[in-house]
């Protein structure tokens, strides 16, 4: 009998050698004459394990982690085929590992468990269930039930999807897009790439579920260039939904076409921000529209176009199997649902943690991070992006909540969170902040195309100790103007991470804690 | 020289292009106004007679939203949208003059004057020129900063030379190339602070598929397109007189 052994294949993992684990396992068990499987699905998003080595046994898969080529003799020698309990590198049951066994999986929750493609194992894993729901509802009454479960934007602006599907279905046109932003550029962010390796068909089933409910004919998922295993990935998988009728001319009932195509990014930050990806897929040159009007009035060619995030599109067929009720049931507030938190930077545990809004950001980075890598006490941690905020430790007690974050002048964004021990220079990290956004300005409008700049020349006069007052006022009045004349959110949320950093730790400026004065 | 471009323009620039829709009636600074559905704020007020400033917004040509001077305030809505990129809509109460407004479009004029040749700003006419004066900002607080003054000049052109020092990259040229002519012969190079006005692909305008219309020297706001003829004596970059 063949045993069946699960390694992901997610770029995270090949990074840190799952490909090499593959061969090796395949290798050395062929040598002992132990026939094996290799599956390769997503990853779990549990990074500090990789490569997660997983076996199936009659009691479920087994777990071993982090595993190196090299462990693998002694592994198979201590009985990995069999799920043995005896190496150091033993996890127990993949399950009930508490890092995962702890999370509240609803986006989630195939991810790292089936291969990306097997389409008969997304359907026996909850894959369609969705879908089919949603066609035997009227359009009106999908909207409905996206609007009754509570779905905000995952992307960063958390705009209520229901709405946003309405608008766009209730403005008169002659054609509709769906266009899912797969540009998943915020440093320390990886969610996205984890549904497109590794459940592309609940991304490519939100999107069937969307253009049924706006009638809609046609999607995109416009990729990041940097995610070449993504769009390899999707690509496939759009083939094997046409396949399956699922996609393509009859696909929505028949005659009722939708069909999807991918896109690629070619390396701009600014792509991910909605009207400039819409633009990009245009085939223009990536530069921000002005709104209004907003994308789901006039988006694509002029067409009403809903723009979602990867995760919010792959949150919806869950909400539409399971009835919005249940979504909605979870997190505070005006946060519904499940927020996907995405671990990084100085962090003892990286990865993706999905938990119902309302956990802390202390719960996160301490408890699921672990603490710092370094086992230094954590100073700062960056929400959000790089256009999010710094938070100081006095405020990891802060909920996971759009609404309970912005009255502490921070924001969720994309849910990433970048951890920093007591070594960071917090004054460097705002001079960065200005100077991302003056590298990744489109260049359209002034106060963030020559605004950055200055923005970081100030900085540095500020770091090299020249005319530290006068840097000082002459920053805070250019962060005040890139926050209110900017055209968009790049230039708009820069002076955040800025004025948190000086307002939080203004020694790091030289200034002293009065004299920083940020309101 | 200068004062003759300043008498050759007529008429009042609206800022964006006239629309024919059905009337909206709105209100700016408390003079109430008539404009077709489709308009923007911006031709709402110069209509009103309550001219707003602007760099990127011109009335032959969509408005874009680039230059941030144009900034307004509408009641009942967040922040200061562009003027020149917001429809009108009806009972809207626009306000064109507040100590906020002025600051964040002195604010903005004082980023553009941090990227203008100094030398340049004296004597010179253009509605750049015009909005710096209206705006009352003739100089600005940044010390040792990056520019594009060292750019060279393009005078590959027989009729029209390009003095990038003197670009505000506000697009008007590449729109006037795309929209009036229909050439497509220029576009933006780049991005962020080095977004620059490129002839095809980044060739000597002579060189590029420019046919020489001349409707990108005419949108120009800062004269750094300008006709060759204005300088019989051969054009010169303005003395500097910044370290």
């Amino acid at each position: 009998m063949t045993t069946v052994v699960h390694i992901p294949a997610d770029a995270g993992s090949v990074a840190v050698g799952a490909e090499w684990v593959a061969v090796a396992i395949a290798e050395l068990a062929a040598a002992r004459d132990q026939p094996v499987t290799i599956r390769r699905p997503g990853t779990r998003g549990a990074f500090w394990l990789e490569p997660l080595v997983e076996v199936e046994t009659p009691s479920g898969r087994v777990a071993y982690g982090p595993v190196a080529p090299t462990d693998l003799p002694g592994l198979l020698d201590a009985g990995l085929l069999d799920g043995a309990s005896g190496h150091p590198l033993y996890l127990g049951t993949t399950d009930e590992i508490p890092w995962l066994a702890s999370q509240t999986r609803v986006t989630f929750a195939r991810c790292g468990v089936i291969e990306p493609l097997d389409l008969d194992a997304y359907r026996a894993n909850g894959g369609l269930a969705g879908l089919e729901r949603a066609l035997a509802m009227e359009p009106a009454a999908v909207i409905d039930a996206v609007e009754q479960s509570g779905l905000r934007g995952r992307g960063g602006a958390a705009f209520p999807t229901g709405v946003k599907w309405r608008t766009a279905a209730e403005a008169p046109a002659t054609r509709r897009y769906i266009a899912i932003n797969a540009d998943e550029g915020d440093s320390g962010t990886f969610a996205d790439r984890m549904l497109l390796e590794g459940d592309p068909f609940a991304v490519l089933e939100g999107m069937a579920i969307a253009a049924h409910a706006i009638v809609a004919d046609t999607g995109f998922v416009y990729i990041r260039s940097e995610y070449p295993h993504g769009v390899r990935i999707v690509e496939e998988a759009i083939v094997a939904a046409r396949t399956a009728g699922w996609l393509g001319t009859d696909a929505l009932g028949p005659g009722r076409a939708f069909d999807v195509e991918v896109r690629v990014g070619a390396g701009a930050y600014i792509c991910g921000e909605e009207t400039s990806m819409l633009e990009s897929i245009e085939g223009k040159r990536g530069q921000i529209r002005p709104k209004p009007p907003v994308p789901a009035i006039s988006g694509l060619w002029g067409m009403p176009t809903v723009v979602q995030n990867v995760v919010t599109i792959a949150s919806v067929p869950p909400i539409l199997a399971g009835g919005p009720a249940a979504y909605a049931e979870l997190g505070v507030g005006r946060s519904r649902g499940t927020i996907t938190a995405q671990l990084a930077g100085n962090i003892a545990r990286p990865g993706l943690v999905e938990v119902p809004f309302g956990a802390t950001l202390g719960e996160l980075v301490d408890d699921y991070g672990g603490g710092t890598r370094s086992g230094r006490p954590v100073r700062a941690v960056q929400v959000g992006g790089p256009l999010g905020a710094y938070v100081d430790e006095d405020m990891l007690e802060l909920p996971v909540d759009y609404e309970a974050l912005a009255e502490a002048r921070a924001m969720l964004g994309h849910g990433g969170l970048v951890v920093f021990d007591d070594t960071v220079d917090m004054a460097e990290q705002a001079r960065f902040a200005m100077e991302f956004c003056s590298i990744e300005s489109c260049g359209k409008c002034t106060p963030c195309r020559i605004g950055s700049v200055r923005g970081r020349e100030l900085i540095e006069q500020i770091i090299r100790g020249e005319e530290v007052e006068t840097s000082h006022r002459l920053l805070l009045r250019l962060c005040d103007l890139m926050e209110h004349a900017s055209l968009c959110a790049l230039g708009g949320l820069t002076p955040l991470p800025v004025l948190s950093a000086l307002r939080l730790f203004p020694e790091d400026f030289g200034l002293a804690r009065e004299a920083a004065h940020v309101v | 020289m200068w004062s003759e471009l300043r008498d050759l323009r007529e008429g009042v620039d609206l800022g964006t292009p006239p629309r024919s829709g059905a009337p909206v009636k709105v209100e700016v600074d408390g003079v109430e106004v008539t404009v077709p559905e489709g308009s923007s704020v911006m031709l709402a007020a110069m209509t009103a007679g309550r001219a707003v400033p602007k760099l990127c917004a011109t009335d032959t040509l969509e408005a874009f939203g680039s230059c941030r001077v144009c900034l307004v305030e509408i009641e009942g809505r967040r922040g200061f949208p562009a003027s020149c990129t917001t429809p009108v809509a009806e009972g809207m109460r626009i306000t064109t003059e507040s100590e906020r407004l002025g600051d964040l479009r002195r604010g903005v004029m004082e980023l553009y004057l941090s990227d203008f040749p100094a030398a340049e700003l004296q004597g010179g006419w253009s509605e750049f020129h015009e909005t710096v004066a209206v705006l009352g900002v003739d100089s600005h607080p940044y010390a040792d900063r990056a520019n594009h003054f060292a750019l060279p000049i393009d005078d590959s052109n027989p009729y029209f030379l390009f003095d990038r020092a003197k670009c505000i990259v506000c697009s008007r040229c590449v729109r006037a190339c795309d929209e009036i002519q229909g050439t497509f012969a220029l576009t933006v190079d780049g991005r962020g602070f080095a977004s620059k006005i490129v002839a095809s692909q980044d060739e000597p305008f002579l060189q590029s598929e420019c046919v020489s219309c001349g409707a990108c020297v005419q949108a120009c706001p800062s004269h750094a397109l300008v006709e060759k003829s204005l300088f019989p004596e051969g054009y010169h970059r303005a003395e500097s007189t910044e370290a």
